[in-house]
């Protein structure tokens, strides 16, 4: 069995799943029946003074059946009295003293924050999180992502937060921002313990066409909110990763974004994540979906003969370039299997009008578009392949068109009907390589003749 | 119109087999729809109904979108999408079969797209064209007319159909089994093609020397299209046949969805091996009658009728007698039919020497086929009739050899599905047009 457990800048959690913080670690009781299902921490809704709501405050993206790729909230940060909060807080932590509570802040002075500091400490808390990440609300009143969009105001309310501090100081980033690793290294600057990426994506996520308002909708009205979900978890994980590739940022990242089955968590670990927090896959499925993660995870660990998490941590990140790194040699070609292809033809059209026009059906040559690279016409393979399923609807590759874009198996329905295949090319070179040997003019340029 | 129909009748009391789906239902199985590029399920179609673009906007909750792609194929799209062999058509064909997992329901969802969006009449989802004055007399207000009708009037030409049965619909109405369509419902779908304006509907109008005559339409019309059908039931032509108790599968069928209920007898023995009767054997089974047989002269992989249907049909307890046909019917002093005296068959179909055996029953369905209606087309010089009685048309066109005379459905091709009838219909209505506007031009 794979160890699980972590050290994140000092704080032991049992696995690397915590809820972030977010409507599911609102009260004692919900963080309670969290850690009873099995998440190793929880971030708390954020702390400071408390706020008005209003109603209503979330909105989705459905693609087809499937519900909520993406929400998006106007919720602002907790909205009960803060000795409230911290009584839970002591509560949670008597009885689980081994799960990590971390404290989710947010606030304008520094008096403020040292107060806030204090009392939050004294509840028990395992560490602090600096929430510089809210877009919606909270940004108006000079707080959440105004903060965390202003690299010098962000490192300095940092080092009030750590000279305060007791416990660990973890800085949640707003993604919107121009370039994370200025966020990240201003962090770091001043004195945070750790990063944690991304906080939602300052978003309009629909419009009531009845109404002619956007969603959610407040009365007649709406405002910009917070976007999260599956739908975002790209966005993060490049942000998890462009931090932890970066050579001044040495404090541990919690990932954040999208994370909803232990296959999403073991990508930001990948790409340097100690902790993973999760929030959308909680509001949509419950608590329970820790169970899956933890199991899944260990399942793969030990399936690739990794021990812990710490082994798991950054082993992506080397293999994550510049565009300018990559082998221009490489080569793909798409190969479809007569045995398992269904005959959908989903490939045929996506290639014609998303790609490369290189995918034909019917057993003739075929006309090669005029832009086409290769002359003359398109042969099918002889033998021509006459599928177990699709008869004669089984498409052929056009192989010295194809640019091996991966677009067909993109779209293909079946697992394994489409596979791309490495074509040795003999040359390779990167970009850099033509940069540093002054071989980057091509033919057709701006100033070649027309 | 007034509701023409006893509301107590026989049909009644059969259930919905595909009710229509709920919204989360349509959504959820419209999103399985992979969106097939030169789709099989099209190919298959006799109508080429455009089934993945319907199906994405019923997922995009472009439900008026979704009726009109499949109305501008197959204006009775709501009837085909219960009727129609979809096993052996567009279900049929979906390339889920070969991917281990439930084809797409896609008469269900056709059925769901018209019937939410179809039957507006305050917003057609098709809009007719400007009038052409041209005018076409239909003959036969069956599935074949009707699409005939319905097409030329969006074209913008004015129909006439003459309708010999009280009620217009043809077998939608008065011969498709009940757990498919009621008769009320098939009548609905014809006020909603009437509702496309310029048709005019006259019944109790049939065409022959003793009614409305050919030579009239011929003149007063731009054109004729001929979608009669089929004539009565055969008779097997056996002693003992006529006389109570043997009945043709046509005129029960009819009875069952149009009449007043009668008692439900409690043997059966329905004779023919093609869908009419699996519909008449299924029929009787749901009516609760105790035993309900099917003699066929064959044996069963012979059987014209849809495997998917004799498979339903013994699940609901349906006995087959292959290879028996009937030579005798057995009454007793009153005249009451008591049994059918059977003789075994060889593979040819044909009786063996002194090889017979009895059958108890009260009711025979005769379920052999319909006669071919000859002499209406005696009414129109030129229109020609094959060897098996089927009007003889050009594949294409539908014309007959009369140049103003068109002819689909049943009549042309001896007994199809409703979807063929549509295809004849509106493949005749749009070469006509075609054809005029090529002419006025």
């Amino acid at each position: 069995m794979a160890d699980l457990s972590i050290d994140f800048a000092g704080i032991k959690s049992p696995n690397p799943f915590w809820l972030a913080s977010a409507p599911p670690t609102n009260t004692g009781e919900q963080v309670m029946r969290a850690f009873d299902a099995g998440w190793g921490g929880a971030v708390w809704k954020t702390l400071g003074d408390p706020i008005m709501n209003v109603t209503s405050r979330f909105a989705a993206v459905d693609l087809g059946a499937h519900k909520v790729m993406g929400l998006n909230n106007i919720e602002l940060i907790s909205d009960r009295p803060l000795e409230v909060n911290l009584r839970e807080i002591r509560e949670v932590k008597k009885r689980y003293p081994k799960h990590v509570v971390i404290a989710s802040l947010m606030t304008e002075t520094k008096e403020d924050w040292r107060v806030l500091i204090q009392r939050c400490e004294d509840a028990g808390v395992d560490g602090l999180e600096l929430n510089f990440g809210c877009p919606h609300g909270m940004c108006e009143r000079g707080m959440g992502s105004s903060v965390g969009q202003e690299p010098k105001l962000l490192a300095e309310i940092t080092s009030w937060a750590v000279q305060y501090a007791k416990t660990p100081v973890l800085i949640k980033l707003t993604p919107n921002t121009g370039d994370i690793v200025e966020a990240g290294l201003a962090a770091v600057a001043g004195g945070a313990h750790g990063i944690s990426l991304i906080n939602t994506i300052k978003s309009i996520i629909g419009i009531d066409l009845d109404r002619m308002v956007p969603v959610p909708r407040v009365g007649n009205a709406s405002t910009n909110g917070g976007y999260c979900g599956p739908a975002v978890k790209p966005i993060a994980l490049h942000m998890t990763a462009a931090l932890a590739r970066e050579p001044g940022i040495k404090v541990p990242i919690s990932g954040i974004g999208g994370i909803g089955n232990w296959k999403d968590a073991a990508e930001f670990l990948a790409l340097g994540a100690t902790s993973v927090q999760v929030c959308t896959a909680v509001m949509h499925h419950g608590y329970r979906i820790v169970e899956d993660m933890i199991e899944g995870l260990s399942e793969f660990m030990d399936s690739k003969g990794i021990t812990s998490v710490a082994e798991l941590r950054g082993q992506a990140v080397q293999s994550y370039k510049e565009w300018g790194e990559l082998d221009l040699g490489y080569k793909l070609i798409a190969r479809i299997d007569p045995k398992s292809c269904i005959g959908c033809q989903l490939c045929v059209t996506a290639c014609h009008d998303g790609a490369h026009q290189c995918i034909f059906t019917g057993d003739a040559p075929r006309e090669r578009p005029p832009h086409a690279h290769a002359h003359g016409m398109a042969v099918p393979p002889s033998p021509f392949p006459i599928g177990a399923v699709a008869g004669d609807r089984v498409p052929w590759i056009d192989v010295p068109e194809c640019v091996g874009c991966n677009l067909c198996q993109l779209v293909c329905p079946v697992p394994g009907c489409i596979e791309m295949v490495e074509v040795e090319t003999g040359r390779h070179e990167t970009w850099n390589d033509r940069v540093a040997e002054g071989r980057t003019k091509l033919p057709g340029g701006i100033h070649d003749p027309p | 119109m007034s509701d023409p129909l006893p509301p107590d009748r026989l049909e009644t009391r059969f259930h919905d087999k595909g009710p229509l789906y709920s919204e989360a239902q349509a959504r959820a199985e419209a999103d399985r729809c992979l969106y097939c590029s030169d789709a099989p399920c099209v190919k298959a179609c006799p109508t080429e109904i455009n089934i993945p673009e319907f199906i994405r906007k019923i997922g995009s909750g472009n439900l008026r979108g979704s009726a009109r792609t499949i109305f501008e194929q197959n204006l009775l799209g709501w009837s085909c999408a219960r009727v129609c062999p979809v096993e052996v058509l567009c279900v049929g064909s979906c390339v889920y079969n070969g991917f281990d997992q439930e084809p797409i329901a896609i008469g269900r969802l056709q059925r769901y797209a018209t019937e939410r969006a179809g039957f507006d009449a305050t917003r057609p989802v098709l809009a007719r064209k400007a009038p052409t004055g041209r005018k076409v007399a239909c003959v036969g207000a069956g599935p074949a007319g009707l699409a005939f009708a319905g097409y030329m009037a969006l074209e913008g030409h004015e129909a006439v159909v003459y309708e010999r049965a009280p009620l217009p619909g043809g077998l939608n109405t008065t011969g498709v089994a009940p757990y498919k369509i009621r008769a009320d419902e098939a009548l609905r779908e014809v006020e909603a093609v009437l509702g496309l304006g310029a048709i005019e509907v006259k019944t109790g109008a049939g065409v022959g020397p003793d009614g409305v005559r050919g030579e009239d339409l011929l003149s007063q019309y731009d054109a004729v299209f001929i979608g009669v059908g089929l004539g009565p039931d055969t008779r097997l032509g056996v002693p003992g046949e006529a006389g109570p108790g043997v009945v043709g599968a046509i005129t029960w069928i009819e009875s069952l969805k149009l009449a007043p209920p009668s008692e439900v007898p409690a043997r059966v023995l329905v004779i023919g091996g093609g869908n009419t009767a699996l519909d008449v054997a299924r029929e009787c089974a749901g009516l609760g009658v105790k035993q309900v047989a099917m003699a066929y002269r064959r044996d069963e992989s012979a059987m014209s009728g849809y495997a998917h249907e004799l498979a339903g049909a013994r699940k609901e307890g349906v006995v087959l007698l292959e290879n028996a046909t009937p030579v005798e019917f057995l009454r007793d002093g009153g005249g009451g039919l008591v049994a059918v005296k059977l003789a075994r068959t060889g593979p040819d179909g044909r009786p063996l020497f002194d090889q017979y055996f009895e059958h108890a029953c009260d009711l025979v369905v005769l379920a052999i086929g319909q006669s071919k209606l000859r002499e209406i087309a005696a009414e129109f010089p030129g229109v020609e009739v094959d060897k098996r009685g089927c009007v003889v048309v050009d594949g294409e066109t539908r014309r007959t050899g009369n140049a103003k005379v068109f002819a689909g459905g049943d009549c042309i091709n001896g007994g199809k599905e409703v979807v063929n009838a549509v295809a004849d219909g509106r493949d005749a209505a749009r070469w006509l047009t075609a054809q005029w506007q090529k002419e006025g031009a």
